[in-house]
């Protein structure tokens, strides 16, 4: 049965139902609800955790580290400033292998200071190595939680998984979400058992020093980890087809790409702004499709080059920049198209929402409108001339 | 020799403090604890993959954060219900507590964790190269605190961390000599005979960065305390209970040494300041003996 939910209570319910042990975060917009609800489930006794009030992101990801060294299964969120915070800690979580489960409340980085919805805070801990979802709907943003922890807890895995949900847009969002029931989550993600862990009876050095004779390797096979989800993460959101019936995450899904000429690449809530200009768009004849990045590391490029190969031009949407270069999207669209060889489409990059600049389908078909004119690598939308004529 | 939990083979200078400290810490909590360590001088020297020095569950995180670490080892460890078996220790040098690591240690201290904090006190970031840490004393030389023609070395007293920490209302407060291992390790077994946050300050001598024959560590360490530039006492529940000394020496017989406190020598001034620090200590914690 379908529940009309708020982003964030429905994140809460999952992970829940994932029966974390040790829940840690510190507060920050638009993270809150998300642990407000676990706080109470706590208090309430739903939830048999430790509930871990921390003085800092730095300490809350600092925490689930150690609990999750313990063997627990461990649970964090948080969003903006907070994560860059954490980003210290969040690399070594993934270097020191633990399978921790973070949701990140995607917002904008200050200055200036903004609490509103884009991508810009997740790209700081892009290069991590933890595996990095990407939700559209508060459903899929349930969905990629059980997912999170069915992958990060594999023993051929064992890393940590970040479910990005865009800010407000997602998290304060309402949505019919059909929410899996305790037997279901049960069945589908027993409880966490390891041997990698601080154990008394058999007792590991964790997060040792590693010198130039061994650093190499340790990294390269985080790198090589990564290359094995690129097989694993279509087998895990096939099998959550089977049990649930519902396609959520992957490395990639596809929007009317059949017969599609020209495509957007885009991650999160704007794919379904996207939908909806693309069906203006084919009502009007035009052959424009959608690849959302469901999973962005690992980074599915042969996924993404197959899937754009017979298009002519390519949008690629960023809500985010990285500045002085490009959109994060689009350097590494453009690096996996290379692949193709002679045949790579037009690709341009453009860059929209930051901030919680709205985007509207109106936005999406000004890209469409750029996309067959000449070729940019970093098209900023939607700026307001008037601004920028003000600060001159 | 009796079996340690700390084996020898590690790369630690010689006589460094820490190490004594560090192994009679672990030998007096015994084979049940789970230590969180911050980066420094004895996580370096003590786990360079693919050795390890430690025969008890060991996890180091960064140079920061070894109280928020702990914090969560223990709330797993409470979530498996086992926490009644296992110690907790969080460890790190002065810079990790006192400086970089303050606000996790204060974190871990107010949230009321059971877990035994033991800072291991050589008075500088050694592992970098000795640099001037919040806890290096007064007229120190440190390579970012150099004398010269403008400057007697370090120009601000040690910060009081053993009173900070008692500020957050824990039970047990401790600071301790490597000068004195048998009172190392009986106030390392009553921190962890007391439920929630404890704290134990080790004055550490590092025979590089105080620049002091590398045999002479207990001696210095001893010289700390008898001049009364290291009060040794306990809080328990607030509570001060002092170490007395029995026969207060000059804090010139300390200060001649070592390397770092040389260009004192030969000012009066300086010393002088140096002596009013000790005498200082000796009054507030009632450090002279009775009679």
């Amino acid at each position: 049965m379908k529940q009309f939910l708020e982003g964030s209570h429905a994140v809460a319910e999952i992970v829940k139902r994932c029966r974390p042990g040790v829940v840690s975060a510190y507060p920050i917009t638009p993270q809150t609800h998300i642990v407000e609800d676990l706080a109470q489930m706590v208090s309430n006794q739903e939830l048999n955790a430790q509930f871990v009030n921390v003085e800092s992101e730095h300490s809350a990801a600092s925490v689930v580290l150690g609990g999750e060294a313990t063997g627990v299964r461990s649970y964090t969120a948080t969003s903006s400033q907070g994560l860059l915070l954490m980003a210290e800690v969040v690399f070594n979580i993934a270097g020191m292998r633990l399978p921790v489960v973070m949701t990140t409340a995607n917002r904008a980085i200050s200055a200036p200071i903004n609490i509103w919805n884009d991508q810009q805070d997740v790209m700081v801990v892009r290069d991590s190595g933890w595996v990095l979802f990407f939700a559209e709907s508060i459903q899929e943003a349930v969905d990629l939680h059980l997912q999170a922890y069915k992958l990060g807890e594999d023993p051929d895995v064992m890393l940590p998984v970040m479910v990005n949900m865009d800010g407000f847009i997602l998290t304060h969002g309402m949505e019919a979400v059909d929410m899996p029931s305790q037997e279901e989550v049960d069945r589908y993600l027993p409880a966490y058992k390891t041997t990698y862990k601080l154990d008394v009876e058999n007792p590991l050095t964790m997060g040792y020093l590693a010198d130039p004779d061994y650093y190499l390797e340790i990294r390269y096979m985080v790198q090589e980890t990564h290359a094995e989800l690129l097989g694993k993460i279509p087998h895990l959101a096939g099998e959550f087809k089977k049990t649930f019936g519902r396609e959520s995450g992957g490395l990639i899904q596809t929007y009317r790409m059949e017969d599609a000429e020209q495509a957007f690449v885009a991650a999160g809530s704007v794919c379904g702004t996207i939908r909806d200009a693309i069906d203006e768009l084919r009502a009007k004849g035009k052959k424009v499709g959608l690849v959302k990045i469901a999973t962005y590391r690992p980074f599915p490029k042969e996924a993404i080059a197959s899937s754009l190969k017979n298009v002519k031009e390519v949008a690629v949407v960023d809500k985010s920049i990285s500045l002085g270069g490009f959109g994060p999207f689009y350097t590494d669209v453009t690096s996996a198209l290379s692949s193709l060889g002679t045949a790579i489409p037009k690709t341009s990059g453009f860059v929209l929402g930051l901030g919680g600049r709205d985007i509207r389908v109106k936005s999406i078909l000004d890209v469409y409108e750029k996309l067959s004119g000449k070729q940019v690598d970093c098209a900023f939308i939607g700026l307001k001339q008037e601004l920028l004529a003000e600060t001159e | 020799m009796t079996e340690t939990l700390f084996k020898p083979g590690h790369t630690a200078c010689a006589g460094c403090g820490q190490a004594i400290a560090a192994r009679l810490v672990i030998d007096a909590a015994g084979k049940n604890t789970m230590i969180a360590n911050n980066t420094g001088c004895l996580e370096v020297f003590s786990t360079k993959y693919p050795e390890s020095a430690w025969c008890v569950p060991w996890i180091h995180s960064l140079f920061e954060n070894c109280a928020a670490v702990a914090s969560g080892v223990e709330s797993g460890l409470k979530y498996l219900g086992k926490k009644d078996a296992i110690n907790v220790i969080a460890q790190g040098g002065d810079g990790g507590t006192a400086d970089i690591g303050l606000q996790a240690l204060s974190g871990m201290l107010e949230r009321g964790h059971d877990v035994l904090y033991v800072c291991y006190d050589n008075e500088a970031y050694m592992n970098t190269g000795i640099q001037r840490s919040g806890l290096t004393p007064t007229t120190s030389n440190t390579t970012t605190t150099p004398p010269g023609s403008a400057s007697f070395g370090n120009p601000r007293p040690k910060k009081p961390m053993p009173d900070i920490a008692a500020a957050h209302g824990i039970p047990y407060v401790a600071t301790a000599s490597v000068g004195y291992p048998q009172d190392i390790q009986k106030k390392v077994k009553k921190a962890l005979s007391i439920k929630g946050p404890k704290y134990i300050q080790i004055h550490v001598p590092c025979p590089l960065g105080w620049r002091h024959e590398s045999s002479q560590t207990s001696e210095v360490a001893k010289l700390a305390v008898e001049t009364g530039l290291y009060p040794i006492f306990e809080y328990e529940n607030g509570q001060l209970i002092p170490r007395k000394i029995a026969s207060v020496k000059p804090v010139e017989e300390y200060l001649k040494v070592q390397g770092r406190f040389k260009h004192l020598l030969k000012d009066a001034k300086g010393l002088k300041e140096i002596q009013s620090v000790a005498d200082y200590n000796i009054k507030k914690y009632q450090l002279k003996a009775q009679g």
